[in-house]
């Protein structure tokens, strides 16, 4: 079942010398409880992409359906009671959480908007949440500086599940990670997909992320859908020219043999 | 035949406001020429202040280094006057962020000239001008006598990289110390990266530090990996090696981490009815 289907989706910024259509008449689907990745590289789109599905941006035009309203270009009042069904993860676990709260009221914040008006209950499942992100009790009274990256990031994912959303946007969640804690975060993640059935739309330039994190993937290239189809497919014989380049550049380790294979590609088609 | 660099049990302590850290713990390594030697980890491992030691760019006073650091058979640490002569001659730096690293106010070419006449003071500015659009071609700017003139802000990631990689050159230098330099940038535009830098390696023999985090840029560009965690080598050995048969569960454990990105049709000819 179609949990969010984006069709012909435009946004556009504004310029000195005219609008520029950062995303360009793109579309997909994503199933209740389903993983699609959403790649490309700087500049490609997919940030606006995921800032134009979250509302933080207005489309120009174009239809976002969750569960069949059309969010697109709703009004803030009818959007509001919506808002909590889908939720975003973002790239900076540094930039993106207030360093004056505590762990558990950055968690509690989403509770008390969504209107749990109890604070003792915020509290209560501001811990859970925290527990199920595997988070220490003893991380509650802390601040963010007092987290490393992924800690910081399991916190955004707490945060993003507060308000128990349908689907989770993870705008780079992982990109600013060590390889190690990416691991931690992506086992996290599909875990909890396990747990609540929540779907996801993984924003990503790794395609080793992609792989690991979608069923289906779309790619994108200067604000077009240059490719989509099922992640294995596309991974495995990618059709465009550029999602081949892209292909190409991801450096798996163990695919690379010999000594100083020089196995590099051309870069990107021009 | 001495190595370029040559470092034995390398310790470097420094003064944090939570006390003094040993952020480097008793590192030996040797790079040769037209060799590359990678230095892998995660964050906090010592790796970067490894590279910024070897090079004395740790700031003094704050930074305590001891072993010894032997550059084109000059001991950097017991002489200071011996860093300053071989830094941007014998040996250059390839920052890490591009697009922090030129000064925003001054042309490409005012900053590629510079670093030119200070290795070659007897060098006019037209002739300094000469060499530093031949270097910009050789780093693959496109009509580089064009783009002397332009700032850091009118050129990409990718081509301030490749111009901070022609400034690395302007010294002739023997040895390049490159410190995560494809980090900042895109997929594509690394594998650009990479390839000049192991081409320029082709073709001039000369031999590079590298530091990053990624096992696969490790595994692509490198002779020796050495595996850094805690300020030590967990496990050294031949780039092959460490990626195929690597015996510390630390580098297992990295090599796990890694996403997979499973086999393809690289070719373009979709085989009918192979085995995924």
């Amino acid at each position: 079942m179609t949990l969010l289907a984006v069709e012909d989706l435009v946004v556009e910024y504004p310029t000195r010398s005219g609008p520029f259509r950062a995303v360009d008449r793109v579309g997909f689907r994503l199933r209740k409880g389903g993983s699609l990745a959403v790649v490309g590289e700087s500049g490609c789109g997919k940030s606006t992409l995921a800032r134009a599905l979250v509302r933080l941006l207005t489309p120009k035009s174009g239809r976002i359906v969750l569960d069949g309203t059309d969010i697109a270009t709703l009004p803030e009042r009818k959007l509001r009671p919506l808002r909590r069904r889908v939720q975003m993860v973002f790239q900076d676990p540094y930039g993106s959480l207030d360093p004056h709260l505590t762990a558990q009221q950055i968690v509690a914040e989403p509770l008390r908007l969504g209107g749990v008006s109890d604070r003792a209950e915020r509290a209560r499942r501001a811990a859970e949440l925290l527990d199920q992100v595997g988070l220490p009790p003893s991380a509650l009274q802390r601040r963010p500086a007092d987290f490393s990256g992924g800690q910081r990031q399991r916190i955004g994912i707490a945060r993003a599940l507060a308000s128990r959303p349908d689907v989770l946007v993870c705008d780079e969640a992982t990109s600013a990670l060590d390889v190690s804690v990416q691991a931690q975060v992506l086992a996290l993640l599909r875990e909890l997909q396990e747990e609540t059935g929540i779907a996801y739309l993984v924003i990503a330039h790794n395609l080793g992320v992609v792989r690991e994190m979608s069923t289906d993937v779309v790619v994108m290239r200067a604000g077009r859908v240059v490719e989509a189809g099922p992640t294995e497919t596309v991974l495995a014989a990618p059709a465009d020219p550029y999602t081949r380049a892209l292909r190409r550049a991801a450096l798996d380790p163990t695919a690379i043999h010999g000594v100083k294979p020089r196995r590099v590609p051309e870069g990107s088609p021009s | 035949m001495t190595p370029l660099l040559d470092v034995r049990d390398l310790q470097i302590e420094l003064v944090t406001a939570h006390g003094v850290v040993r952020a480097v713990d008793g590192v030996s390594f040797t790079v040769g020429r037209g060799e590359t030697v990678t230095l892998i980890g995660e964050s906090g491992s010592g790796k970067s202040t490894t590279a910024m030691g070897v090079l004395r760019l740790l700031p003094e006073g704050l930074a305590v280094l001891s072993g010894s650091v032997r550059i084109g058979g000059r001991d950097v640490l017991t002489d200071p006057g011996a860093a300053r002569a071989v830094r941007g001659r014998t040996v250059s730096l390839i920052p890490q962020d591009p697009m922090t690293a030129l000064s925003p106010v001054h042309t490409i070419g005012r900053q590629l000239g510079d670093a030119i006449r200070l290795r070659h003071p007897e060098l006019s500015r037209a002739q300094a001008r000469e060499r530093g659009v031949d270097l910009l071609g050789q780093v693959r700017i496109s009509r580089p006598e064009t783009r002397w003139t332009s700032y850091p802000h009118q050129f990409s990631g990718g081509m301030l990289q490749r111009i901070l990689i022609a400034i690395a050159l302007a010294g002739d230098p023997e040895l390049l110390v490159a410190d995560e330099p494809t980090s900042a940038l895109d997929a594509t535009v690394q594998a650009d990266v990479l390839d000049l830098l192991m081409e320029l390696q082709e073709r001039t023999g000369i031999g590079m530090l590298m530091i990053t985090h990624d096992l696969g840029v490790a595994r692509l560009v490198s002779d020796r990996i050495h595996v850094m965690k805690d300020g030590r080598f967990v496990e050294s050995g031949p780039a092959g090696q460490i990626v195929e048969r690597p015996a510390e569960p630390y580098t297992r454990d990295l090599l796990a981490a890694v996403p997979r990105l499973g086999a393809w049709d690289e070719d373009g000819t979709a085989i009918e009815g192979a085995i995924p």
